[in-house]
């Protein structure tokens, strides 16, 4: 189910557990205002992550936190340092992609 | 049609029904059939989660791989050591070379303990199991006889893995295990997910979460290990959080064979590309592949390789004589969830459905009902036992289920 919810001023498109569900609303100050109530501070590192994260979701490739360890960009240990509470579904949801469905 | 030379890897579930459905559809004038397995042993593997409890005895669920390999099929029993799909031909470890027309693979999944640092430690098989082998559920069933209780917790790796309800049968069982000794009271029971709550499907997740409530089984969501300290007793999380065992049930990271790595076939765990409704590889137009061994987003089970093996059929002899491939596979799965006290759940669902309430295989009727407990689903999952030596190996379509799933019935 789609609804909206103000978003660093706008209003963004977001499904119920608050996922944004159009990717061409997201833009970086979306990302700030979110990373803030997951009470994370973004430095380079972090962009460098959620830049490879919409990369992917580009390729289509399904993520899980195997092929973030073996991105090149962070591996497991340092992704949990930056997104202490379940980092890939908070990571996902501060770049704008959808939440990784875990295989059946 | 010139005779054509059809090679099958892997003799288990899946190679198996396929060795029986093609040769059933091609005479052996059309057809040289050859099917590769290094095992002498068929294992039911369902079994293996009721070998832990005494439920099952082993010799119900090994036997020998012969049986179920049609005349007419040429059986290898040998380790396959390289695909050439440049040259097409398979090399054997014996050095015997084959070479194929089409390839089927069908080389499943294995656990890899290895993946994890302190799992196949002095303590592997001691304190820290797994049911995913046929050792490894039978030393646990040797264990869970003399254990005397203690924190017991059950655990997942990675997501995926084979029949992926079956770590939460195993707590339900164990859970209905221990009643049965008089010694519940004696275990604590945690069940351990890097999943977000007991199933991967909203609907069942629901249904199961409050199953586990109702048994008293503790459940630590979004928990991905680093590593197991064996010698603490403890399985600790990336974030670093920690939970106490004093036995611990893991279902290690599930991984195609390393042939499929070695073959350059594979993705980062070995599981093969492969279009999801076709079954054809994604890179070679004259290999195919079914059950665990493809990385089709399907659940990796006997019952979806048995739908699987019925599609598949169809697409080799429309790829025989030239035809276009049906693009028809739905990602149906139909599985009984043993619940203990003797009860179990039923849930059918593929691609795009995920498992609700309703009745099958009869709309309306039943008699087994979909995602609620019975003692009639229970007696359909060790029915299953019969069925999969009995008709799904030898290709048998089942009566009244379909190959595709079915809207009617269910309460979407
Ligand atoms: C504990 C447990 C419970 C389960 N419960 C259910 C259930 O209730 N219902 C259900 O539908 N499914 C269940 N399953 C899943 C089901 O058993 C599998 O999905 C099914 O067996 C897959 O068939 P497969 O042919 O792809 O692989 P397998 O049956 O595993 O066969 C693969 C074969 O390939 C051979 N092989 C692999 N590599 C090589 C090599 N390099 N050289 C030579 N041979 C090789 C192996 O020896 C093996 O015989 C369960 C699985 C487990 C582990």
């Amino acid at each position: 189910m789609s609804q909206t919810r103000m978003i660093a001023g706008k209003e963004i498109k977001v499904n119920d557990e608050g996922y944004l569900t159009d990717y061409n609303q997201w833009d970086k100050q979306v990302a700030e205002t979110l990373a803030n109530e997951a009470r994370i501070e973004l430095t380079p590192k972090h962009w460098q992550v959620l830049e490879w994260l919409q990369e992917q979701q580009r390729k289509e490739v399904a993520l899980n936190i195997r092929k973030v360890g073996a991105s090149g960009v962070v591996d497991i240990k340092e992704f949990y340092s930056l997104f202490p509470v379940g980092p890939l579904k908070t990571a996902t949801k501060i770049a704008g992609i959808p939440k990784p469905a875990s295989c059946i | 049609m010139s005779m054509k030379r059809i090679l099958i890897l892997g003799a288990g579930t899946a190679g198996t029904m396929m060795a029986n459905h093609l040769r059933h559809e091609l005479k052996n004038e059309e057809a040289e059939i050859t099917i590769v397995d290094e095992r002498h042993k068929h294992y039911y593997q369902p079994g293996y989660l009721f070998l832990p409890f005494d439920i099952y005895k082993p010799e119900e669920i090994v036997k020998e791989i012969e049986e179920f390999i049609p005349t007419g099929v040429k059986l290898i029993k040998c380790r396959i050591n390289k695909i050439h799909t440049d040259e097409q031909y398979v090399m054997l470890d014996n050095k015997i070379r084959l070479d194929y027309d089409v390839l089927i693979i069908a080389t499943g999944a294995r656990i890899a303990p290895e993946e994890i640092p302190g799992m196949q430690s002095e303590e592997w098989h001691k304190s820290i199991f797994d049911f995913y082998t046929f050792e490894g559920a039978l030393s646990l069933r040797n264990k869970l006889r003399e254990w005397d209780g203690g924190r017991l917790v059950v655990h997942i790796t990675e997501m995926p893995i084979k029949c992926p309800v079956a770590p939460l049968e195993f707590a339900f069982l164990a859970d209905s295990y221990f009643k049965q000794k008089h010694m519940r009271d004696k275990v604590e029971i945690t069940y351990v997910t890097p999943l977000s709550g007991a199933f991967t499907k909203p609907k069942a997740t629901e249904a199961l979460d409050h199953l586990l409530a109702d048994k008293n089984i503790h459940i630590e969501t979004d928990f991905a290990i680093e590593r197991i300290d064996p010698e603490r007793k403890v399985i600790v999380d990336y974030g670093g959080k920690e939970v106490p065992y004093d036995l611990l049930v893991t279902v290690p990271t599930n991984k195609g064979d390393d042939l499929i790595g070695r073959s350059g076939l594979g993705d980062e765990l070995n599981y093969v590309p492969t279009n999801k409704a076709t079954l054809q590889s994604v890179a070679h137009k004259n290999i195919f592949v079914l059950g665990d061994a493809s990385n089709i987003p399907a659940s990796k089970a006997g019952s979806v390789a048995h739908f699987e093996a019925e599609i598949l059929t169809e697409n080799i002899l429309r790829f025989l004589k030239g035809e276009e491939l049906k693009a028809e596979f739905d990602g149906h799965a139909n599985c009984f969830i043993e619940t203990g006290n003797g009860k179990a759940l039923l849930i059918d669902f593929n691609y795009t459905h995920e498992p609700v309430e309703g009745t099958f295989p009869f709309a309306g009727i039943g008699p087994l009902r979909l995602l609620k407990e019975s003692r009639m689903n229970h007696m359909g999952k060790l029915a299953f036992k019969w069925i999969y030596w009995n008709m799904l190996l030898k290709g048998t379509h089942i009566p009244f289920v379909s190959t595709n799933m079915q809207e009617a019935g269910k309460n979407f």
